[in-house]
């Protein structure tokens, strides 16, 4: 390396010092009363905010009810979603016929389902396990179909030439070759899933993190909404490093 | 298979996508007129069909339209001038870059948009606060788009800029800029999808603003026809916007 090479403990320094700033600067402004009271409170009530959240049962009921339902989503949205992506991967017409549906839909403002959800499936959790899945379809689907179209063509005549059964191709041969692209779909679904389950919650729930996040905000109980929002960012952040961590994992061919 | 079989296939597979389409709209149709669907909770297509000229006239669309799209505009300029150079800023400086790149991408990944409920307390229930909920869900592609291009500058190309003396402005507006345009154009396209997405979906759920209070409003008048109506004008409108972002990135893209 030459000599531009940054050390890694240059870099955590760096980090460290930015870190420090913002939250100076966030005690700064808390202190200040630029702003309304409370709007940015100190940095010793959301910290204790974020402890009572932690130490409360009822929390984890509603994290319970907010995984619950995203977990859901995923699976059947997942499940449509990989069976659309295949379907319209492997048939040249399939996909000219359906796919610009499906692209096209993708980048649609998904919330705006969520009258016509409640409509189908009530007020309770089935109209926002829909919207999750209404959500996170796409991007799961649009992944697979192009993972389909990029599995090496010597593998599918392998499969054939073996006679394997059409269950057979997709669980030898399809799945393990397309798997880069489909847990990034995954990743992407799970994001959007997320956003979508509990941008529902906050529009109209009892229960779940969506409507403890709503219910702070109500009650003007904003140490107790950035708590919410730390864990939450956390939480989803995390579970997408460690989704892309499955797909990075023994990819044989990556390098 | 030859060039004219090849589109009269393309061209029948979009007429058999076409008709899919206008026979499961007629299912549904016949489904309600004979009970199987209960048309309290959909509508009928024809119905819904109908009603569409009707918002148009009366919920004042163009309007609606013509306010999402100016905090479209306004995010998207702000995702331009303050996107663009955070990316450059971080390009300059090199350690910032590596000490802040995996959490712009993090916040790529984040649910921004849930902190919705932040930017009511700080601008209030206002277009302010639907521009700038805009802004911050695409202001993170912009910036790793904006990076990636200017770190992928060939360097064959600063080496000329090198050879003839450029000063270090020349050596950015004549040779890394237009380089990097191309990611910039990407990174640009990304956060504006993002950006009308979010703008939409908050005008919903804060039941302010354009075309998202219109759909809220009709839910909440019951106005089902209305509701269905207005989710199809919302979508046709986002899928031409989706397009026309598309078409422009790649009119704009120079020629590799």
């Amino acid at each position: 390396m030459t000599g531009l090479a940054i050390s890694g403990w240059r870099i955590a320094m760096t980090r460290l010092a930015i870190v420090a700033i913002v939250l100076a600067a966030w005690e700064a402004l808390a202190a200040s009363g630029l702003l309304f009271r409370d709007v940015v409170p100190s940095l010793v009530a959301i910290v204790q905010a974020l402890w009572r959240l932690l130490g409360n049962p009822d929390f984890y009921a509603n994290l319970g009810i907010t995984g619950a339902e995203i977990g859901m989503a995923l699976l059947i949205g997942g499940f449509a979603g990989l069976a659309a992506g295949i379907l319209l991967g492997a048939n040249r017409f399939l996909s000219r016929a359906y796919e610009a549906l499906v692209y096209y839909l993708g980048p649609t403002p998904k919330i705006i389902f969520f009258p016509v959800m409640i409509m189908w499936f009530g007020v309770g959790t089935g109209s926002k396990i829909a919207m999750g899945v209404v959500s996170c379809f796409f991007p799961i689907a649009i992944s697979a179909a192009s993972g389909m179209r990029q599995i090496d063509r010597v593998l599918i005549r392998v499969g054939r030439s073996f006679r394997a059964s059409a269950w057979q191709m997709v669980s030898k041969i399809y799945l393990p070759a397309m798997r880069a692209p489909l847990v990034n779909g995954i990743r992407l679904g799970l994001g959007v899933a997320i956003i979508g389950t509990l941008l529902a919650e906050t529009k109209l729930s009892n229960r779940g993190i969506g409507y403890l996040i709503i219910q702070a905000y109500s009650t003007f109980d904003m140490p107790r909404m950035y708590a919410l929002l730390i864990v939450l960012f956390v939480l989803s952040i995390g579970a997408n490093a460690i989704i892309s961590r499955l797909g990075a994992a023994k990819s044989p061919r990556a390098a | 298979m030859s060039g004219i079989t090849l589109a009269a296939s393309r061209s029948a597979a979009r007429v058999v996508g076409a008709v899919t389409v206008l026979a499961a709209v007629a299912l549904v149709e016949l489904a309600i007129r004979g009970g199987a669907i209960n048309r309290f909770i959909v509508p009928l297509p024809s119905e819904i069909l109908l009603a569409i000229p009707r918002i148009i006239v009366d919920e004042n669309v163009l309007h609606r339209f013509w306010q999402t799209t100016q905090e479209i505009l306004w995010a998207s300029l702000l995702l331009a001038v303050v996107g663009i150079p955070l990316g450059l800023l971080l390009y300059r400086v090199r350690i910032l870059r590596l000490a802040c790149e995996t959490w712009v991408a993090a916040l790529a990944a984040a649910p921004i948009v849930l902190t919705y409920p932040l930017f009511l307390v700080i601008f209030g229930r206002s277009a302010t606060t639907i521009v700038m909920i805009g802004f911050a869900a695409g202001v993170a592609p912009v910036i790793l788009k904006t990076i990636e291009g200017l770190v992928s500058t060939r360097k064959v190309l600063t080496d000329v800029g090198r050879s003839f003396r450029l000063s270090p402005a020349q050596q950015f507006w004549k040779i890394l800029l237009p380089a990097a345009l191309p990611s910039v154009f990407v990174g640009m396209k990304l956060g504006l999808i993002l950006a009308m997405i979010n703008i939409v979906g908050i005008e919903f759920l804060i039941n302010f603003g354009g075309l998202g209070q219109l759909i809220n409003e009709l839910a909440e008048r019951y106005d089902l026809p209305g509701t269905y109506g207005a989710i199809c004008f919302v979508v046709l409108t986002s899928i031409v916007f989706f397009d026309v972002t598309e078409r422009l990135e790649r009119w704009l893209r120079p020629i590799e």
